[in-house]
């Protein structure tokens, strides 16, 4: 029970994240995107966590929950696993067999960002 | 009852059951025990049984004639099949497989066999004729001895399993799956392949059934295959296989006439790596790869491949894993490698096997040459890749060690493959990425990347893996540096290195050979700092003459300004074209008089005449001199842009600032670019300062000199290309001379505004 409601709170910080990504990639006018922006950065801390974000160009949204007490954890390397997330996400993407929209089942991507994650605890 | 057609194989195979269930040796009668008993061996549900019975008529006749024997083995097969028993279907149903019965054993395993027709099939095949004894590698085999009553069976008909060690045997009928029928059976033989293991249905035959399939590691027996097809129905069995226990056992199955030229038979080698690839697995599957897509070295678009996997049959996630352990090099498409591993994999699954996790190693597409050094395991030539190894230079980047090591490990010698015999040719793996490189030449003074041609593949997969571990390369150019020492490998592949020959050939990069994927170029003329070793110096500059005119030779400018007369704070304008007898402000002007003080000064040696009025260039303290000299021009400053009724000299610094500023921006932004249009900023300025001008004769001085050399500047670019890393390397300078410029301008900018700030604090108050 602990652990559900746990991932829904993740899944409730995730979901009302989203706003502030929507409103900081509605600011952007121009037509071509970088890294810089794809990367948006610390979206909002809160007591307990810190929620960043990341914008493919896409628009598909990525986005970090991380714990606040992990104070070791600095901005670049935040950005080295947006990164990485958006590697897995493209090789995913290029598997024909997968129906973008579906949840994403493979395995080599799931071994990636739990591997990212351990690194980053 | 209705006529029975049967095959050839089918009677065959019926008359034998037949008599094998003829106890009482009636020659027309089954024994109802019998036959019944044989047909739960077929593994059908009672109903089903019964149904069987009730239609072929015995259980009208209350007993098994010969005719009804047959149509209730036909209808088992259709049964088997998964087709509904229909007595019309008995004679419609083509290529249907022969009725299959299993005995229960403890270490049976269904075999199965799916098939695939080939367009090289022959003729029917008897699955065994009575009396033959197959002196096959088994595993485990399932006995099939409907005849024998008890679960035991005979020890003639089975013999325990069969190390795997035994010879490969095989009569190609071994492995044969039961002949299809007329419609052309395309069942594809490989002669030298043993076989699969067939359900045979035998009487008395000993000798083990092949078990085949052998994915273990058992020492080097030969192939055992088990056929995969890809067909529309799902094979009737199968159980689980271990690849360890390596009891692969196929299950004879002849896919129904449904079933179109896709079908394929393949075999899954067994030897001591499970994942290996045959000869003829791979030219089956290259043949395969042949009707998606003509070139052998082309790939197979992902849509194409989804659609010809999917006929496979295997659930969507499987396939979608088989894809991301063989698209080696993630590009969405398949080349022949990758589509072979792919197809193997899918191969293997049909068969039981479970997918690994990780692509093995000899599935793994060559797409470079590997290091032989890391040692085939198998003596016997294999179908491999490319085949001449380029030896794995040791140093590896750390940002690649994983794609190194499994290349290396990599290694199939004698690749016949003629379609891979260019990236064969090809060198290393990696480029090598080793920072310190010290230029073991001292003639070579630059120390340059010695990139490696890769083959495109690998290219891109390099290149991704160079992106994306981009943050872990310590040094720019150091990726894609090798060791001098390495040249000797990539001698061998200069067939396939090609220069890039730009702007770098002009220096001594002549040890060096480009890759393809070099990206970076560093030709070592920038002046911000080469982060590599420095080039060999430039030639000497020509400082009497350019042969680009419109250069920026700050040399030449400020070696000219101290030469020339001097105006009063006037202040040097930045290069400009080089054979003028007079300072020009080709390019941004100099803004501040403290900057390039040393250089500034010298422009205003001009004819004083020649210029129409300008006031132009950011010359601060021109408009110094002007705010001073004449104030009575500051209302007729054509930029106006002067805040207020204020009217300090300060003031009109600002304002003239602001206007070197726009004409600053403006020529900030072209520094030199189409000759004609600073030259016509110029002039618009010009003319909207006009004036103001008059004390600024060196201006147009400036612009006439330019305008004179401007047309001299297309004709000398194309000369030497020394001459054009020479302006190259000055118009950087300019570059960093403006950018500094402009920083002075913000800042003064910034001042401006602030003052203008404090005006309009102020100036409330002075109305009081």
């Amino acid at each position: 029970d602990n652990v559900c409601s746990g991932e829904l709170k993740f899944h409730y910080t995730v979901h009302t994240s989203l706003d502030v990504v929507e409103e900081k990639i509605s600011g952007v006018g121009k037509a071509l995107a970088d890294q810089r922006e794809l990367y948006l950065g610390l979206l909002y801390p809160t007591e307990d966590y810190k929620v960043y974000g990341y914008v493919t160009n896409s628009k598909v949204k990525f986005v970090i929950v991380v714990d606040s007490s992990n104070t070791s954890l600095r901005d670049n390397e935040i950005r080295s696993m947006f990164r990485k997330l958006h590697n897995s996400f493209t090789d995913v993407m290029c598997n024909p067999f997968y129906n973008p929209g579906d949840p994403i089942q493979s395995k080599a991507f799931d071994s990636i960002v739990s591997t990212m994650m351990v690194q980053a605890c | 009852m209705e006529s029975l057609t049967l095959s050839d194989v089918e009677q065959k195979y019926y008359s034998e059951l037949f008599l094998s269930c003829d106890v009482d040796n009636t020659k027309k009668v089954a024994s109802n025990g019998k036959v019944l008993d044989l047909f739960r061996a077929a593994q059908l549900s009672n109903e089903v049984v019964h149904q069987i019975t009730e239609l072929c008529g015995a259980t009208r006749l209350g007993h098994f004639g010969r005719s009804q024997f047959y149509i209730a083995l036909k209808l088992i097969a259709l049964a088997q099949s998964g087709l509904p028993l229909r007595v019309e279907s008995l004679n419609s149903v083509r290529d249907l497989p022969l009725p299959r019965f299993v005995m229960g054993k403890n270490e049976q395993e269904m075999r199965h066999a799916v098939m695939f027709a080939d367009t090289e099939n022959q003729g029917p095949y008897f699955p065994r004729p009575p009396g033959r004894v197959q002196a096959k590698k088994v595993s485990a085999h399932e006995m099939i001895q409907p005849c024998v009553p008890t679960v035991d069976p005979q020890p003639d008909t089975t013999s325990p399993v069969v190390s795997p060690h035994q010879s490969p045997p095989t009569s190609p009928h071994a492995w044969r799956k039961h002949k299809r029928q007329a419609s052309g059976g395309n069942v594809d033989r490989q002669p030298s392949v043993p076989g699969v293991v067939w359900p045979h249905f035998r009487e008395a035959q000993p000798g083990p059934v092949t078990g085949d399939g052998m994915w273990s590691a058992h020492s080097p027996p030969p192939v055992q295959e088990s056929w995969v097809s890809f067909t529309d129905t799902p094979p009737s069995s199968t159980l689980p296989m271990h690849p360890p226990s390596a009891q692969v056992i196929t299950t004879v199955r002849t896919v129904p006439s449904a079933m179109t030229t896709n079908e394929i038979q393949r075999q899954i080698s067994g030897y001591d790596d499970p994942w290996k690839i045959t000869d003829e697995q791979r030219q089956y599957y290259i043949n395969q790869f042949k009707t998606i897509q003509a070139d052998l070295t082309g790939l197979i678009p992902g849509s194409a491949a989804k659609e010809f996997f999917t006929k496979s049959k295997l659930p969507i996630l499987e396939l979608s894993h088989i894809w991301e352990l063989s698209d080696f090099d993630k590009d969405g498409a398949l080349t022949l490698d990758e589509f072979c591993a792919a197809f193997h994999l899918v191969v293997a699954r049909k068969n039981g096997y479970d997918l690994p996790e990780k692509l093995p190693e000899s599935l793994m597409p060559k797409l470079i040459d590997l290091d032989d050094s890391a040692g085939v395991p198998e003596p016997a030539p294999e179908v491999g890749f490319s085949a001449s190894p380029v030896e794995v230079t040791p140093n590896k980047s750390p940002s690649m060690p994983s794609l190194n090591q499994n290349w290396s490990e990599l290694n199939q010698s004698n690749e016949q493959w003629e379609t891979f015999s260019e990236r064969s040719s090809s060198s290393q793996t990696l480029t090598q990425f080793d920072s310190n490189i010290a230029p073991a030449d001292p003639d070579t003074a630059i120390v340059h990347p010695v990139p490696i041609r890769m083959t495109p593949s690998k290219i891109h997969m390099q290149e991704m893996e160079l992106k994306r571990t981009g943050s872990d390369h310590t040094h720019p150019t150091s990726p894609l540096m090798a060791k001098p020492p390495e040249l000797s490998d990539e001698a061998k592949l200069a067939a396939t290195i090609k220069f890039p020959g730009t702007t770098v050939g002009k220096y001594i990069w002549s040890k060096s050979i480009y890759s393809s994927c070099y990206y970076r170029s560093h030709s070592g003329t920038s002046p911000e700092g080469l982060k590599v070793v420095a080039p060999p110096p430039p030639p000497p500059r020509p400082h009497a003459s350019h042969s680009r005119s419109s250069s920026l030779d700050m040399n030449r400018n400020f070696a000219a300004v101290p030469a020339g007369p001097q105006q009063p704070g006037v202040v040097a304008f930045p290069p400009a074209v080089p054979p003028r007898p007079l300072p020009t402000q080709t390019s941004v002007p100099h803004g501040h008089r403290s900057v390039e003080g040393d250089g500034l000064p010298a422009h205003t040696s001009t004819s004083p005449h020649q210029m129409p009025e300008q006031p132009n260039f950011a010359d601060f303290s021109q408009f110094q001199a002007f705010a001073v000299d004449q104030p009575a021009d500051d209302g007729e400053n054509a930029s106006d842009k002067t805040t207020g009724t204020m009217k300090t000299a300060k003031n009109d610094v600002q304002s003239e600032e602001r206007n070197a500023t726009t004409v600053n921006s403006a020529k900030v932004s072209t520094p030199l670019a189409p000759p004609p249009k600073p030259v016509r900023r110029r002039l618009k300025s010009e003319d909207e300062l006009r004036p103001d001008v008059e004390d600024l004769p060196q201006k147009s001085n400036v612009i006439a000199t330019v305008l004179a050399t401007q047309p001299s500047i297309p004709r000398s670019i194309g000369k030497d290309k020394k001459a054009i890393q020479a302006s190259i390397r000055r118009n950087k300078e300019t570059n960093t001379v403006l950018a500094r410029l402009n920083n002075v301008i913000e800042c003064d900018h910034q001042e401006r505004i602030s003052l203008e700030v404090q005006l309009e604090q102020l100036r409330p108050f002075s109305h009081l």
